[in-house]
């Protein structure tokens, strides 16, 4: 785990997504990872119209001291993007640190949209890895297992802690083979700068 | 230890830990995953007590208003149009001074529909005769929850916890649960001593003539004033048990020879706190109603004494009115020794993200005189161009 910029740093993540694809759920195991690690954390939902497909946001802070704001997260440090079409709506990027970076579930070349965003950016195919691993498209738990590789915000043990706090069985299971496989296929710790310079 | 859940679920838990004997309520969103968690708590065999599921918020309260006459200790929760069909059967319970707890997952109001968090629900209620606490965070919601059971007990009133819709309850941090020893220790089981018995037969709730009406109403009124050291007893016993301090009636915070406050209710008050951090300038004084039913004048006065101008920041609006707090808390300060000049604003109404930049607007509005009430996070652009409300309100 690394140390989060200057003493009471805090980081700020927006999750987007659509209704159903788990936004809400990416939230709560982002922040329980982290707070089984010690730390404090926060993580809520921006509710629209609660229907499945409809854009919808989440947060998370996490910060080494108690976190009493209560506000939207309006400038992330990081956001994680569920489901591509979201990112040509002016919401999604809004307020993104210009160190921030992006991470998003997408086949395509993380350069050439890195480019597009104007950001350091991360694309995994989490659709497809979940429908392989999981049978079903939910693309949380590998971009959870991308972004804290990437970062080394929190230990990926700590994801598979928070998971198995919510989850069962072969549900279970098979979540926490997806997380060491996208674990293990991505490179380590190459945002972690992005972390130190968004939180300082 | 600390652990990572969201506000309902911790509610729900401590509601379970104060094992009342009797739970009744209807889902309504923001309060649903309350009942919920409580419902799974039970189905689980983790908790024992009869869950009644009813067909409406009506008849909700009305169970648990019967549960708690038959001596039960009894819980219910609610939200916005909740607590409005319960209004009825509200003003009987605390009428008939009848002690349990309800927990108020603060939504707006309809019309226009909003599912979303502000506080006119529980202030339309708040001259039903229930003691009202409000929440700053959900560790306030724990324990504010466990000692609401032995308020209400002790002074065989009803109490309402009140609790930011969304913004607390579907809020995940972490939080401390006490054990069930602890809790057991701090709320013995209940004994009411009017409790209906099949063997002493009595009539409650009868009519009752003008010879008698002002003195059972006076008798309640009074009840609800000398609740207010029952507050400060539960918060007190409550901190030697487990350790956490907190401000039974306001929560000041800020140096004591400030010339600015700002006085709010619920979960504004932590981005307050941040934002004071954030936006350094003037001292000034930040302060949570806690206690809202009974209205602690004394402790209010206390806190704005020396203040020249007081902000008071609403979740809720009185139309045609002013604000809530702030018409009483003009009444509380008028006769005081050089009252301060009293600026009244609402906002976050219906799920308005109320951000950290509230915080200088809020000093930069008093600058200039605001005879009357106003949003101060109306977005002018919003209104018809026609309407003059929106000429009035361009900056």
């Amino acid at each position: 785990m690394i140390r989060l910029g200057k003493e009471g740093g805090m980081i700020e993540i927006r999750i987007h997504g659509r209704g159903g694809q788990g936004n809400v759920v990416a939230a709560y195991v982002l922040a329980t990872a982290a707070i089984g690690q010690g730390l404090f954390a926060q993580a809520f939902p921006a509710f629209g119209a609660e229907r499945r497909g409809a854009p919808v946001a989440a947060f998370v802070r996490i910060a080494e001291t108690p976190i009493r704001r209560r506000c939207q997260v309006a400038q992330p440090a990081f956001v994680i993007i569920q489901d591509e079409t979201l990112a040509a709506l002016p919401d999604t990027l809004a307020g993104l640190e210009s160190e921030g970076g992006v991470m998003i579930n997408s086949q395509r070349d993380s350069r050439a949209l890195s480019d597009t965003f104007g950001r350091a950016t991360y694309t995994l195919p989490a659709t497809r890895l979940s429908l392989e691993a999981l049978g079903r498209p939910m693309p949380n738990t590998a971009l959870l297992a991308a972004f804290l590789t990437l970062t080394e915000l929190l230990p990926v043990a700590g994801l598979k802690d928070a998971l198995a706090q919510r989850f069962r069985g072969e549900v279970l299971a098979h979540n926490l083979a997806l997380v060491c496989q996208v674990a293990d296929a991505t490179p380590r710790g190459i945002w972690k700068e992005l972390v130190h310079a968004a939180s300082a | 230890m600390r652990q990572a859940l969201e506000g309902s679920q911790a509610i729900a838990r401590a509601v379970a830990l104060c094992r009342p004997q009797v739970v009744a309520a209807y889902p309504i969103t923001p309060q649903t995953h309350i009942v919920e968690h409580i419902a799974k708590l039970v189905a689980d065999d983790k908790f024992h007590c009869e869950l009644v599921s009813v067909e409406s918020e009506f008849s909700a309260a009305s169970v648990v208003l019967g549960a708690a006459c038959a001596g039960s200790r009894a819980y219910t929760a609610s939200a916005s149009q909740g607590i409005l069909l319960m209004s009825e059967v509200l003003f009987n319970i605390s009428g008939l001074r009848v002690p349990l707890v309800l927990t108020c997952a603060n939504r707006a109001v309809s019309a226009p529909l909003s599912i979303w968090n502000d506080q006119q629900d529980s202030m339309a209620v708040r001259d039903a005769g229930w003691i009202q606490i409000y929440c700053a965070d959900n560790q306030e919601a724990v324990d504010a929850t466990i000692q609401a059971f032995r308020i209400a007990e002790r002074c065989e009133l009803p109490v309402m916890v009140c609790v930011d819709g969304f913004t607390l309850t579907h809020t995940l941090e972490p939080l401390e649960l006490p054990d069930q020893e602890l809790v057991d220790g701090f709320l013995p089981p209940y004994h009411f001593s009017r409790a209906l018995d099949p063997l002493a037969p009595l009539s409650i709730g009868t009519l009752v003539a003008p010879e008698y009406f002002t003195e059972a109403r006076h008798l309640h009124h009074a009840a609800l004033l000398a609740a207010e050291k029952e507050i400060v007893a539960a918060a007190r016993d409550w901190a030697a048990a487990c350790g956490r301090e907190q401000a039974p009636l306001v929560r000041v915070d800020g140096p004591a020879d400030a010339k600015i406050g700002i006085l709010t209710l619920g979960s504004v008050f932590g981005t307050l706190l941040d934002a004071r951090d954030q936006f350094p300038g003037l001292p000034v004084k930040l302060m949570h109603l806690r206690c809202f039913r009974p209205f602690p004048v004394e402790a209010l006065r206390a806190a704005c004494a020396g203040l020249h101008d007081l902000i008071v920041l609403e979740r809720a609006i009185a139309p045609g009115a002013d604000g809530i707090v702030g018409a009483e808390m003009r009444s509380a300060l008028a006769d005081t020794d050089s009252p301060p000049r009293i600026h009244n604003f609402a906002a976050g109404l219906g799920g308005r993200d109320v951000p950290l930049a509230i915080y200088p607007r809020l000093l930069e509005a008093i600058k200039k005189p605001h005879p009357r009430m106003s949003a101060i996070d109306l977005r002018p652009e919003l209104l018809p161009a026609d309407s003059p409300v929106r000429q009035e309100a361009a900056p």
